[in-house]
């Protein structure tokens, strides 16, 4: 039985550390083996644990299937609870054919009926039957990894705890005596974790699930309570289930090891390449770009993301507050026809409402859809709608993995923040900024019956950067800076007090221009 | 249901391999069919072992397994049968004053 299958990848050997290497089974879900350093404990059960609903099946339903489509490992699943018609039709919506991996001999399924109301209970007993037909299944398609689901009703209708326990123990026996890389699922419990405490018979690794809502957004999270022989943190981890399956984000640490880039990318703007050194911002810099509603951010990103398509680089832009037809309409009225690049597929707007996912479920598909395509430039549009949800040091820590995992692949990133009027631009955002490598702010200040349109960079690190807060207009030719005009005593003149001056200074004495002094 | 002489037992055991429990299982049975059910029963022994494909049919895995497919409805009875009164309970046999 050694036909070819799909993308199969090479079984990494034990990847352990330390005496006693514990040789490692890839679940090829993203990101999980990474946070295992290589996935299951090979040859082992392994105990997933969580309440109702939060993904135990479909985790472990991803783990059989990647192993028989991307490692040749036939898998079985067991299952007690739902029947193989309800696995088939949720499996589809993660894109997997159970089907024809049944119809292939890599997967098997097999449902079993439990009625406890059929029961009856007459002497001593033991659970030989589950291992001789686990054992035939296992045998028939030459099965490397087992899934049993749900553990706790396969007991319902056993009354005898002494034979329970006995029994439970000697199944985790009988799967390592087997060698097949084993998930065991088991219901959280309230107050245990779970109700036959489980966790005591599984001495190598116990994952728990769990799902929460928070601001109305449901959260999954993913924690290892334990792993022998394995480093692993026990923080908890996002997970997201979509059509492609689950996602962890990795919580490893990507430090701060990544080659800060002395390669400039443009920021689309002339004026404002100038306000930088004229060059722009770094490669690979996460930059900010914060103010008020209506002040220019978007059409900021759009010239950042047109200028990286220009020089043919992949740009992905994930808009939070408007429609990709939206998006395009608006920039096309400001001169930025973003259609072009669309088609030739060097821009793609990822478009989603902010309530579709938790923050974390965005972060996570975000995560995913940039390993997937590689852009070489991100826009987060605008970033704020995430940060409101979920605790602030959370959301902090999560949008710094992001914005490490950005950095360590040289893509240079825009966020644009929606911030409050009435000044406290500066304090909403520091939460935020304190991540970036460069602050913008643009407003719109009222002054003299008029309101005009400034911008100012606030921070870029290891840049010269100009301090003016210049002025700027918005042509049919998209942002233009507006040169400066400095008044005798070094103060900025700006909107219709610009123009008099200097229509005056042009009229009167022939003082040079002004012009372009931004350092 | 009445409990006329018409009814008959179609009972199918599920053991596996010739342990203790398998014969306790199956001596207790015979017994008590022949002193409750002679001549109305039918007893079927269904050895996982040598047959394992045969759990799925009737989703057996806890042996021994008493599967009682006559008289409607299928009942499982699980153990060696040692409860004499659960077995009748199971069975739907009215248990005798004399206990057996």
């Amino acid at each position: 039985m050694t036909e070819s299958v799909g993308r199969r990848r090479p079984v990494p050997k034990s990847a352990g550390n330390g005496k006693h290497p514990l040789a490692k089974a890839p679940t090829g879900i993203a990101g999980f083996d990474e946070i295992t350093n290589g996935g299951l404990p090979r040859g082992r059960p392994t105990l997933l644990c969580g309440g109702a609903g939060c993904g135990k099946t479909l985790l472990a339903m991803e783990f059989l299937v990647r192993g028989a489509l991307e490692y040749g490992e036939p898998g079985v699943f067991m299952s007690f609870e739902e029947t193989v018609d309800d696995l088939v039709e949720n499996a589809r919506s993660l894109g997997f054919d159970l089907q024809r991996l049944s119809a292939r001999r890599r997967l098997l399924l097999d449902y079993v009926r439990l009625e406890p109301s059929e029961l009856t209970e007459a002497g001593a007993y033991d659970l030989d039957g589950l291992f001789i037909r686990l054992g035939h299944a296992i045998d028939s398609i030459g099965a490397k990894r087992v899934v049993l689901d749900t553990i706790e009703l396969l007991f319902s209708g056993l009354s005898d705890r002494f034979v329970v326990r006995a029994e439970l123990a000697r199944l985790f026996r009988w799967l390592k005596a087997k060698r097949v890389t084993a998930i065991v699922t088991g219901e959280r419990e309230a107050e245990h974790l779970t109700r036959h405490g489980l966790e005591e018979y599984v001495s190598d690794c116990v994952i728990l699930l769990d799902q929460r809502v928070v601001e109305q957004s449901a959260t999954r999270r993913l924690r290892i309570l334990k792993y022998r022989g394995s480093a692993h943190g026990g923080n908890e981890m996002p997970f997201l289930i979509d059509d492609h399956g689950i996602s962890v984000q990795p919580i490893t640490s990507l430090g701060l090891a990544h080659q800060a880039s002395t390669a400039h990318v443009s920021t689309g703007v002339a004026g404002l390449d100038e306000m930088f050194g004229k060059k722009g911002y770094f490669r690979g810099n996460s930059v900010l770009v914060s103010g008020t509603a209506g002040t220019g951010k978007s059409s900021l990103a759009a010239h950042f993301v047109e200028a990286a398509c220009r020089r043919g680089e992949r740009c992905l832009y994930f808009a939070f507050e408007e429609s990709p037809s939206q998006i395009t309409r608006n920039m096309r009225s400001i001169g930025i026809d973003l259609t072009p690049w669309m088609r030739r597929d060097l821009l793609r707007i990822h478009a989603q409402r902010p309530t579709a996912l938790g923050l974390e479920g965005h972060l996570v598909a975000m995560h995913r859809l940039i390993e997937e395509w590689r852009p070489r430039v991100v826009v987060v549009d605008p970033v704020t709608n995430m940060i409101a949800v979920g605790s602030e040091t959370e959301v902090k820590a999560m949008l710094a993995r992001l914005i490490d995992f950005m950095k360590l692949r040289q893509i240079t990133a825009l966020f644009t923040s929606l911030t409050e009027g009435g000044g406290a631009a500066e304090r909403t955002d520091l939460g935020v900024s304190s991540l970036m490598d460069v602050w913008m702010l643009v407003g719109n200040p009222e002054a003299n019956g008029e309101r005009n349109r400034t911008i100012q960079i606030v921070k870029a690190r290891g840049m010269a950067h100009s301090n003016q807060v210049r002025e700027f207009v918005m042509t049919d030719d998209g942002v233009t800076l507006v040169d400066i005009s400095r008044r005798a005593d070094g103060s900025v003149a700006i909107g219709s007090a610009r123009g008099a001056e200097q229509r005056h200074a042009l009229a009167g004495r022939a003082r040079p221009s002004r012009s372009h002094r931004a350092k | 249901m009445k409990h006329g002489a018409q009814r008959t037992w179609r009972l199918r055991l599920y053991v596996a391999g010739q342990t203790p429990k398998s014969i306790t299982a199956l001596a207790n049975l015979q017994r008590l069919c022949e002193s409750r059910l002679a001549g109305r029963y039918h007893i079927e022994v269904v050895d996982l072992v040598q047959q394992p494909q045969l759990a799925r049919r009737d989703d057996i895995v806890v042996v021994p397994t008493l599967v009682r497919q006559l008289p409607p409805p299928i009942r499982k009875i699980i153990g060696d049968l040692s409860n004499v009164e659960r077995v009748l309970v199971g069975l739907d046999v009215l248990p005798r004053d004399d206990g057996a």
